[in-house]
């Protein structure tokens, strides 16, 4: 049994496509133990998820495919702390025009997907965030969606120049439309091992006993 | 192309900077683990896209249908891109020959998401790639080792595939060409720091990107497997030799059942480690397609020496 299970929460990264390895490098730069997750046993594992950037429809089709969708969405539901970016951003949202079903559907608020149109109008911009310390923090944002309005309880942490929304936290939820995995700034990371941390008590952390976290939510 | 005359095609506009080197290999990173399809009309490219493609190739015909067809192979027509464009809303890569900049600087007028500049289509420069440093677009090129992947990455190509042998539906060439480069890596890794000037030359590439290959132990940027994938066996061999992604040309809309073909081999390039999940992934699949074997075919008829 590793020596710091009962200090350290395991945070997973949902790895089924996109760029969870850098997640998982800069989870662990941030002090956090971190795996990744491709089955249910492994969601059981963990005490927070980051949905990594990638496709949203093809990460969507094999949640489903795949039969995490559900159980996910309970573990969301019971309490766990969830962070997405770009591609999760848009999976937890219950607003997703374009798409006939919202794919996760827990975060209330409405997203536009690749809202700044195609791969040529991809950016990096300085923002400030709500929360972090310190100088703006260099964003990328790659066919970005933008959070287009959200529901009551949503905080908005950051917005463009031109006044679009582009990070927000609801509770255990996080989303941001920008990707910190990809630049070695890792405050993000740190923010959401905070949130990790809080949600789930030190003692109750990373049991790998395969239960589900909501008891200890 | 950049409006503002900088060299690395970095532009700045309205809420910040686009064409940078991140968001330009940002995109790379966001396919992996992905399966990028070739797609000939849009009912294809929504049949890609149902199936859990992460972009898809917008093409006149594929690498198949090119051989068979013979003469100049040219960048797609423009109508027929940007109806796929409207049909997906996944990322659309379209196809330039090698060497031919104007056909890049279309693809990127028309909002193409990456350029392939593709040994598949007839070379238009026998001595010259693209200087792909001044688009906003993003490149991906082919490569059959180390030595080539790091001069297209010069280039600045943002993302590599090994080449393969396209429109073979033979595996033979690809995993050639992943060994080859991985091979090349592990050599840079092992040579002192002295010897990599002399290694450099050898390869004929930047020192500099040596020196990035030595401390990273990959390539700068991401690397796919394409040429000859036809199963999703074929597809999870390339993601175990180290592929991070894999492009699949003919083998899916020249299979019996290509709806199907294409889920199996999303599927397994996600689980590509599981021999569970391959297997069951592979369970009531209809044909492959039928292919053709790289060792019986005359050195003229492969692409994959085109351009190096």
């Amino acid at each position: 049994m590793p020596v710091a299970r009962s200090e350290q929460r395991l945070i997973g990264v949902l790895a089924l496509q996109g760029d969870f390895a850098e997640h998982l490098d800069a989870l662990r730069a941030a002090g956090a133990r971190a795996i990744e997750v491709r089955t249910l046993a492994h969601l059981e594992q963990v005490d927070g998820l980051v949905i990594p950037g990638g496709e949203s429809t093809t990460i969507a089709r094999l949640l489903l495919i795949f039969d995490l969708m559900e159980p996910l969405r309970r573990r969301i539901e019971d309490g766990m702390p969830v962070w997405g970016t770009c591609a999760g951003a848009i999976l937890l949202a219950t607003d997703v025009p374009g798409l006939d079903r919202p794919p996760i559907a827990v975060m209330p608020m409405s997203v536009e997907r690749n809202a700044f149109g195609p791969q040529t109008a991809s950016f990096e911009a300085d923002l400030d965030i709500a929360g972090l310390e310190g100088a703006p923090l260099r964003a990328v944002f790659i066919r970005a969606p933008v959070i287009t309005s959200v529901g009551d309880g949503v905080e908005v942490l950051a917005r463009l120049e031109d006044g679009r929304i582009v990070a927000a936290r609801s509770g255990r939820l996080l989303a941001t439309s920008f990707h910190p995995e990809l630049t070695p700034d890792h405050r993000m990371h740190a923010l959401f091992v905070g949130m990790v941390r809080q949600a789930v008590p030190a003692q109750a952390a990373a049991s790998d006993d395969g239960r589900a976290r909501g008891e200890v939510a | 192309m950049t409006t503002n005359g900088s060299s690395n095609g970095s532009v700045q506009h309205g809420s910040g900077e686009t064409g940078t080197w991140r968001a330009k290999t940002g995109l790379a990173q966001m396919l992996k683990g992905g399966v990028i399809m070739d797609v000939v009309t849009a009912e294809q490219a929504a049949v890609a896209q149902e199936a859990g493609a992460v972009a898809v190739m917008a093409l006149e015909r594929v690498p198949s249908d090119i051989r068979a067809a013979g003469g100049v192979a040219r960048m797609s027509r423009v109508d027929l891109i940007e109806g796929i464009k409207r049909e997906v809303s996944i990322p659309v890569m379209a196809k330039a020959r090698i060497g031919h900049f104007v056909e890049a600087q279309i693809l990127e007028a028309i909002g193409v998401d990456y350029v392939d500049e593709s040994e598949v289509l007839t070379p238009a420069d026998d001595r010259n790639h693209i200087n792909k440093h001044p688009f906003t677009v993003p490149f991906v090129c082919g490569c059959r080792d180390l030595g080539e992947a790091l001069r297209r990455i010069s280039e600045g190509a943002a993302m590599i595939r090994t080449k393969g042998e396209a429109g073979t539906g033979d595996i033979v060439e690809a995993v050639r060409h992943m060994r080859a480069l991985h091979d090349g890596i592990r050599r840079v890794q092992l040579t002192p720091d002295d010897e990599l000037y002399a290694l450099a030359k050898e390869l004929q590439v930047p020192h500099a990107l040596v020196v990035d290959v030595k401390m990273e132990g990959k390539l700068p940027v991401v690397n796919f497997s394409a040429g000859g994938v036809a199963t999703p066996a074929d597809a999870a061999l390339m993601m175990q030799l180290g592929a991070e992604g894999v492009f699949v040309g003919s083998g899916i809309f020249k299979s019996e059942d290509p709806a199907s073909m294409a889920a199996a081999i999303v599927k397994a390039v996600t689980h590509y480690k599981d021999p569970m999940v391959l297997a069951e992934v592979s369970r009531g699949l209809k044909e492959s397609m039928r292919g053709q074997s790289v060792a019986q075919m005359p050195v003229a008829e492969q692409l994959a020496g085109r351009g190096n």
